[in-house]
């Protein structure tokens, strides 16, 4: 039975490149509204789940369900159909580089609506302002710096008011900062748009600023050895992994 | 000797003394390991009170040294080892906890036959599919429901036709000249020097002329291609368009092949004059044939079919060229090793394919009396 506050439930899942198994028999559910935290060390699997999540990898074994349909299984008309209510924020941004910050944010604006060219220069705006980059509009993505490129692949990321945004390691290459501001970007369109957001991230500040459950990936066995609030996977750890990771290598006095 | 040792059965204690900078001594380790394994040993005592200075060197000494013991169930004590130096110890081997992959074993005659079998029929599916992803998207194209941005396709061709005038018509000029001087060598040995006009205008536009633009586009544009998808592919331009469910065949793939199936042929017409007027310059400057003769003879020797047949294989490399740079760009890896890879396959294969395809087009045209 599909409980309908249930976003993406993620059962007996296993990622494997050719003989080698990266992840096996994973099993978790990602809550509408959730700030859902895919955490683990360098090498886990934490990017090759994003991409099994986001359909950019195919499934080697196990189920992915997104709203209560059969993501994995489901024709390639539905799966864009889904692709379509997700919106990603990948390492680097991936701006198209020939084409300006407001020519990336309309690619998808111009492609799945009918909207008249004058509403989506106005949302084009709306989007950038969101992000704090009003004035932008006809900047390339080399005239920018790595902090902003984010923010304007996160503008075009909402641009189709998605109900998933994924992260791909947010805080990487930000100064404090600017990785303070993308967290507190997050946590408003989380929670004045009700947007369930993915983020994959080893940043400790990040994962207990925004984080409201999560997964930890142990590259050793291979699964997931930690479920829950991250704030309470530190107050009860289910083992010394996640305690080492969660307080950057800190010994457990009653370990 | 730097590993001084007393043996004291069924111990042994390895004095560390002096200095043990750029320490490279495997035989010494080896002198070690051999009496520890001979006289049936069970302790090893390292005694590091007069350590002099050392480097890395001595660590991987003993990480070594330790390993092997480990293997044999032997004990080690470290004894007034300076902190600094067991850290690093210890470090070393927490960094060598994960077991490394297990290697591929050599699979037997058949098997390998078979495991080439398998993956050239995926290489052959996986080029089938994205040729058939290709045919899709002009299928879309043709019904105007293709997403492709006129500002592509539009650079795309700009990129393909003048910019590349230049270097066509030098080098289709330089073959011309060529095959002008190499027919000379045997045709004036009959006192038929004249035919040299007939020779180049016949070659240039049969087939030399496609040719040349085809090699010339394939080095050129081609790579560009592939360079340019597979960066995108690095930079994860590709997989945005993936999940925003953008066919990467509509939005990148057909504005490149339009554009260079569209300009190829006309490179091929350029291609041809310049070659001719190669041809011209050493028939008259070298051999000494009348301008009027040579020309009279030019356009006895040019005809439409020779024309339409150089045009046809102008378009056949145009699309080649295009798929393989194409192709090998969106198949790309993610590190800039991989963009090089993919910039020299696309190169490489596009023009094995023009010579298949060159073959296979002349035998249909023999064939058919073209």
């Amino acid at each position: 039975m599909t409980n309908s506050q249930v976003k993406i439930e993620v059962s007996g899942l296993t990622i494997a490149y050719g003989d080698f198994v990266l992840l096996k028999n994973l099993k978790f559910n990602i809550n509408k509204g959730d700030v859902f935290i895919i955490m683990g060390g360098s090498g886990c699997g934490k990017s090759s789940l994003l991409r099994v999540l986001t359909g950019l990898t195919p499934v080697t074994i196990g189920k992915i369900m997104i709203d209560g349909i059969n993501f994995t299984s489901a024709s390639q008309d539905v799966r864009n159909e889904i692709m379509q209510k997700n919106g990603i924020l990948y390492q680097g941004g991936a701006l198209f580089s020939s084409m300006t910050l407001a020519e990336n944010i309309a690619l998808p604006l111009k492609q799945y609506t009918n909207y008249s060219e004058k509403l989506i220069s106005e949302l084009v705006s709306l989007k950038l302002s969101l992000v704090g980059l009003t004035g932008f509009e006809d900047f390339y993505p080399s005239e920018i710096s790595g902090g902003m490129k984010k923010r304007a692949g996160l503008a075009r990321a909402l641009a189709l008011d998605p109900q998933i945004v994924y992260f791909d390691e947010p805080s990487a290459g930000l100064d404090p900062i600017s990785s303070k501001m993308l967290d507190d970007l997050i946590m408003e369109i989380n929670q004045s748009l009700g947007t369930t957001i993915v983020v994959v991230t080893h940043e400790l500040n990040s994962i207990f600023n925004i984080g409201t459950n999560s997964i930890f990936l142990d590259g050793n066995t291979k699964s997931i050895t930690g479920y829950g609030n991250p704030k309470d996977l530190l107050k009860n750890p289910p083992n010394e992994e996640v305690y080492k990771f969660l307080t950057r290598g800190g010994e457990r006095k009653n370990a | 000797m730097k590993l001084k040792f007393v043996e004291d059965k069924p111990k042994i204690t390895l004095f560390l003394d002096g200095d043990y900078i750029n320490f490279d001594d495997q035989s010494e380790l080896q002198n070690l390991l051999d009496t520890v394994q001979n006289n049936k040993i069970n302790l090893i005592k390292i005694n590091a009170a007069n350590l002099g200075h050392w480097d890395s060197t001595l660590i991987v000494v003993l990480y070594e040294l330790t390993k092997q013991v480990h293997n044999q169930r032997i004990e080690i004590v470290y004894e007034k080892f300076p902190p600094n130096l067991k850290r690093l110890l210890d470090l070393a081997f927490m960094v060598d906890r994960k077991p490394s992959l297990p290697q591929k074993e050599e699979l037997p005659f058949l098997e390998t036959i078979g495991d080439w079998g398998i993956c050239l029929w995926k290489k052959i599916t996986k080029g089938l599919g994205f040729l058939g992803q290709c045919m899709k998207s002009f299928g879309r194209w043709l019904k105007a429901d293709a997403i492709m941005r006129r500002v592509d396709f539009l650079f795309a061709l700009q990129d393909c036709t003048y910019k590349a005038v230049g270097i066509v018509s030098l080098v289709s000029f330089m073959v011309g000249l060529i095959l002008a001087f190499v027919g000379a060598v045997q045709l004036k040995t009959f006192g038929a020097q004249i035919y040299v006009a007939s020779l180049v205008a016949i070659g240039m536009t049969r087939i030399m002329g496609a040719i040349m633009v085809g090699i010339i586009m394939a080095g050129r544009t081609g790579a560009s291609y592939a360079a340019t998808i597979g960066t995108m592919q690095v930079n994860e331009e590709i997989d945005a368009l993936k999940t925003m469910g953008i066919p990467i065949s509509d939005f990148l793939v057909l504005p490149r092949i339009l554009a260079l199936s569209l300009s190829v042929p006309f490179l091929v017409i350029l291609a041809d004059f310049m070659g001719i007027i190669g041809g011209a310059a050493v028939g008259i400057f070298m051999l000494d044939i009348p301008v009027n003769e040579y020309y009279r003879y030019t356009i006895n020797a040019l005809n439409l079919t020779n024309f339409w047949v150089g045009l046809f294989h102008g378009l056949v490399f145009g699309i080649i060229i295009s798929v393989c740079g194409c192709y090998f760009g969106v198949f790309c890896g993610r590190n800039a090793d991989s963009v090089g890879k993919a910039t020299t396959e696309a190169v490489v294969s596009a023009i094995v394919w023009m010579i298949v395809m060159t073959g296979i087009i002349t035998f249909i045209f023999e064939v058919l009396g073209i």
